[in-house]
């Protein structure tokens, strides 16, 4: 088992140089409008071209790139371009903010997809009407839609929470609590509305198998069948939808951020790329990348857990 | 399953092209959203004709204009553009943007699923190495990396984000395809020398389709939000008016005129609402209802309350009486599969219940365990155990019937054990609920019964899966869960039929050993009339949700009445599966077994 993570380990960091340095090669495309972007827009050619030199941007891409991985392999990773920030701090920070928020709101989403799905396959009738109702909702309607709307009642008509900004949680929990349920509402929207759609699909199914009926046929009661058996069995391809979610969210969150002026990885992200801030979008490629490895690595552990015929370790 | 229950058929996505129109065209849902779309669309696409301005001709004695100002019907934005040219020009970059984004994850994901379905596992598995790789990727950010590069025009951004989205592609197309791959007729067909581009072409395509154009509504949702969602931030260029931005500017003058953002709002949520409910009625009327729920447990009760009433007079175990059980159509009403069995069975006794597919054996044997399907309908009848009518019941009280008094014994032992529970985990959870045990007492009980069915390592079974054990061993541990509480009726529903045949015999015979010492009644459900002479005393022949002859074994074979009978009989004795001399046979054994 220890050999199969250490090798997942190792295919996510190859992966992570693979992608850092596509990355890397399609920014090179717009190398003079970086530099342009330093000077500002009144900034001659001929000073473009001097601060090009100067940061060595003009040397062949693959040298770059070298050397950018040689000092990130020992976790040298920059500064800002424009904050001067090292890469590494601003990263983690601008990271815990969304990872907050799209922890919350995943967790969230499980207790209401997991809860409301196995109602709507177990029961059938209202409960299962009102559940695919809900899950619809999610999808007929974008993000930035629900995200707006959330702002324009809660906030700025009803006056419950506050429309923009974030507190820390070290600083005032309940202002944190505040500060984040707009965003985390939004997420929560769309996350189950993929997720309680896949557990109602797959428990429906499971119910339904020939297992369910010799199970009751032993008269163990029906809570126990649905919650131990059947669950567990409908668990596994509701895991893969999870860590898909999170990949989405974390993704998602780009647009969510910027909505509601939030410090996190996406509105970061989203910044230091419109400024072409060259070390924080490589940092942030490689943590995101990284991030997205360990989600599926872990999916695939608690997969084989969970489904006894799909260890591969 | 025997059941004759006439459900909807399982409509392939072959089916002719002209009756899956004809499903989409008369779907409310589909024509409806269907007609929005078209005429929004329409509007886009005829925006330069019909828009009285350029999207980007400002008019400074529009700004802010409110709606219904003289040739500027929606009003003017806060640079005095005219809203509701604007907005045509909109649905124009939001078509655009769909169209290209699903466009190219079609082609992409289209073809590398073809390909990595179609040909060999080496292949496939590069292919699926460069799908892995593409959904690693940020999508959303590397979009803003690649601004400089895409100059924020839509388009090439959904160049790019169209291969972002083809790994959903990818999976369906190559999973439809490996499935196709793997028919009987694609290896004629191969064998009679058509070539591959024609067996793509012909056999894999039309297959693939249909999920394909199912996607492709929700995938163009999914483009226009994105493109929506970078507009709003302010990725792209200003000279392009789309919903994203028109919202965008709208909001922060929303205190002025709301209706600014009104307006772009609520024709984004319209758009995209509709792709997404046209996915669904497409995805309903192609690929058939998907399996609705049931509630797990439903209670059947009779329909029909004259039959309700009727006092037991019931001397023997068990007495079903007049049963008859529907199933509702897609249409409502109802269809019976059984209509009017009844039969008796006294303690000890062996009651063999055959008739071909269909003819309500299995549904009659569930109907006495109370583990019919949720849709099924009792519409008469009652089920005396014991002097009580097991139909009057309610799920707790069947719970407890089920497992202690009457016991059950499936047909496929594979897929009758849980996956993910060990043997052991499964077995002990069945004798605790059944006995009221304590863990380790159910604990030691359960090796017991294993080894007392005839497993040989007890231990090891105990702690393995169900995909870890054969057939045999499987339907020997199904078989020691349902003794555990020794029973007074065991139901066994075509115990040995998914067996090879030498382990039919070891199991009949197991299941005549545990009769002998438990002295529990058996209905055995059942085809075969070699295993009815094997071990039952009695006989009830069905047909058609009917018993059309029921007596004693022997005579049953010797004079059958029922010309159905005598046609079953005769078809087995054709195919030499009985001896001549069957009823001796039966009858020694049955003298034994029912002392």
């Amino acid at each position: 088992m220890l050999t199969y993570i250490l090798r997942r380990l190792g295919i996510g960091i190859l992966l992570a140089v693979l992608v850092t340095f596509i990355t890397f090669w399609m920014l090179s495309f717009s190398f003079d409008g970086i530099a342009g972007g330093i000077l500002g827009p009144a900034s001659s050619p001929e000073r473009i071209d001097a601060l090009q030199e100067e940061m060595g941007l003009n040397r062949p891409i693959l040298l770059q790139y070298g050397e950018w991985l040689f000092h990130a392999v020992q976790g040298d990773f920059g500064i800002s371009y424009f904050t001067s920030e090292p890469v590494v701090s601003a990263v983690l920070d601008r990271l815990s903010v969304t990872l907050s928020i799209v922890l919350v709101a995943l967790l969230l989403s499980v207790i209401v997809s997991v809860v409301l799905g196995v109602l709507a396959a177990s029961r059938a009738g209202v409960i299962d009407k009102t559940a695919q109702g809900i899950a619809l909702l999610g999808l007929i309607f974008p993000n930035l839609l629900i995200a707006i709307v959330l702002v324009l009642v809660l906030s700025l008509n009803l006056k419950l929470l506050p429309a923009t900004g974030f507190v820390p949680f070290a600083e005032d929990p309940l202002g944190w609590v505040r500060s984040i349920t707009i965003p985390v509402i939004v997420l929560v929207i769309n996350g189950i509305s993929n997720m309680m759609a896949q557990v109602r699909g797959t428990m429906v199914g499971e119910l339904q198998s020939d297992y369910i009926r010799t199970l009751r046929s032993r008269g163990i009661p029906t809570g126990a069948i649905v919650y131990k058996h059947a669950l567990r069995n409908a668990a596994a391809p509701a895991l893969i939808v999870l860590s898909l979610e999170f990949i989405q969210m974390f993704g998602g969150a780009l647009i969510i951020e910027n909505v509601f002026a939030l410090p996190g990885f996406g509105s970061f992200a989203f910044n230091s790329a419109l400024q072409g801030d060259i070390p924080v979008i490589m940092g942030v490629t490689v943590f995101s990348t990284l991030l997205v490895v360990s989600v599926n690595l872990v999916t695939d552990l608690i997969n084989g857990w969970l489904n006894p015929k799909a260890r591969i370790y | 399953m025997s059941i004759a229950v006439p459900l909807i058929e399982e409509e392939k996505p072959t089916a002719p092209r002209r009756s899956a129109f004809r499903r989409v065209i008369s779907d409310p849902q589909a024509v409806i959203t269907g007609a929005i779309l078209i005429i929004v669309s329409l509007l886009g696409v005829l925006a330069p004709l019909i828009a009285g301005h350029g999207p980007n001709d400002a008019s400074l004695e529009v700004v802010n204009a409110p709606v219904g100002t003289p040739d500027y019907l929606l009003g003017g934005d806060q640079s005095g553009r005219d809203i509701l040219s604007r907005l045509f020009f909109s649905i124009r970059t939001a078509l655009e943007s769909g169209l290209i984004g699903a466009g190219v994850a079609i082609v992409v994901g289209m073809t590398a699923g073809l390909v990595g379905g179609y040909f060999g596992p080496r292949i496939r598995a590069v292919i699926e190495q460069v799908f892995n790789l593409i959904m690693t990727f940020p999508g959303l950010l590397l979009l803003i990396v690649l601004m400089p590069l895409t100059r924020g025009d839509h388009r090439i951004t959904m160049l790019i984000f169209g291969v972002m989205l083809s790994p959903g592609i990818y999976r369906i197309v190559r999973n439809v395809t490996i499935a196709v791959r793997n028919e009987l007729y694609v290896d004629a067909a191969l064998v009679s020398g058509v070539s591959t581009i024609r067996i793509l072409g012909r056999h894999v395509m039309p297959v693939v389709i249909g999920p394909v154009i199912i996607q492709a509504a929700f995938l163009m949702g999914g483009a226009i939000n994105v493109q929506s969602g970078l507009a709003f931030l302010g990725v792209g260029s200003a000279e392009i008016p789309s919903f994203g931005s028109m919202i965008s500017s709208g909001f922060q003058n929303l205190y002025v005129e709301p209706f600014q953002f009104a307006w772009p709002a609520l024709l984004l949520g319209v758009f995209t609402a509709c792709l997404v409910l046209l996915g669904n009625a497409l995805r309903d009327a192609l690929e058939g209802a998907r399996p609705k729920p049931t509630k797990v447990g439903k209670l059947l009760r009779a329909a029909d309350a004259a039959s309700a009433g009727v006092q037991a007079e019931v001397t023997c175990l068990l007495e079903v009486r007049n049963l008859k059980l529907a199933y509702p159509s897609p249409t409502g009403e109802l269809n019976e599969v059984l209509s009017g069995v009844s039969f008796t069975l006294s303690e000890g006794e062996t009651l063999g219940l055959v008739g071909e597919s269909g003819s309500g054996k299995t549904q009659t044997a569930f109907s006495v365990l109370g583990l019919l399907p949720g849709e099924a309908v009792v519409t008469g009848g009652s089920i005396f155990f014991d002097g009580r009518d097991l139909l009057s019941l309610s799920e707790n009280e069947l719970r407890k019937i089920r497992g202690r008094e009457i016991a059950y014994v499936p047909q496929e032992p594979m897929s009758n054990l849980d996956p993910s529970a060990t043997v052991g985990a499964q077995l002990v959870e069945g004798i605790r609920a059944s006995t009221g045990a304590a863990k380790p007492e159910a604990k030691r009980r359960a090796l017991e019964l294993l080894e007392r069915v005839g497993i040989p390592d007890p231990n090891r079974i105990f702690g393995q899966y169900a995909h870890e054990i054969s057939g045999g061993m499987a339907q020997r541990v199904l078989i020691a869960g349902a003794v555990a509480s020794r029973p007074r009726i065991l139901i066994a529903d075509e115990p040995t039929t998914a067996l090879d045949v030498t382990i039919q015999a070891e199991i009949l015979d197991l299941l005549r050993d545990l009769q002998e010492e438990m002295g529990m009644a058996i209905i055995l459900v059942t085809h075969n009339f070699g295993v009815v002479a094997d071990i039952c005393s009695k006989i009830a022949v069905m047909k058609t949700g009917e018993i059309v002859e029921a007596g004693e074994v022997l005579d049953v074979f010797r004079n059958p009445q029922h010309e159905y009978t005598n046609m079953l009989l005769d078809s087995i004795l054709d195919e030499g599966a009985l001896r001549d001399d069957p009823p001796v046979t039966a009858t020694k054994q049955l003298n034994e077994v029912s002392r």
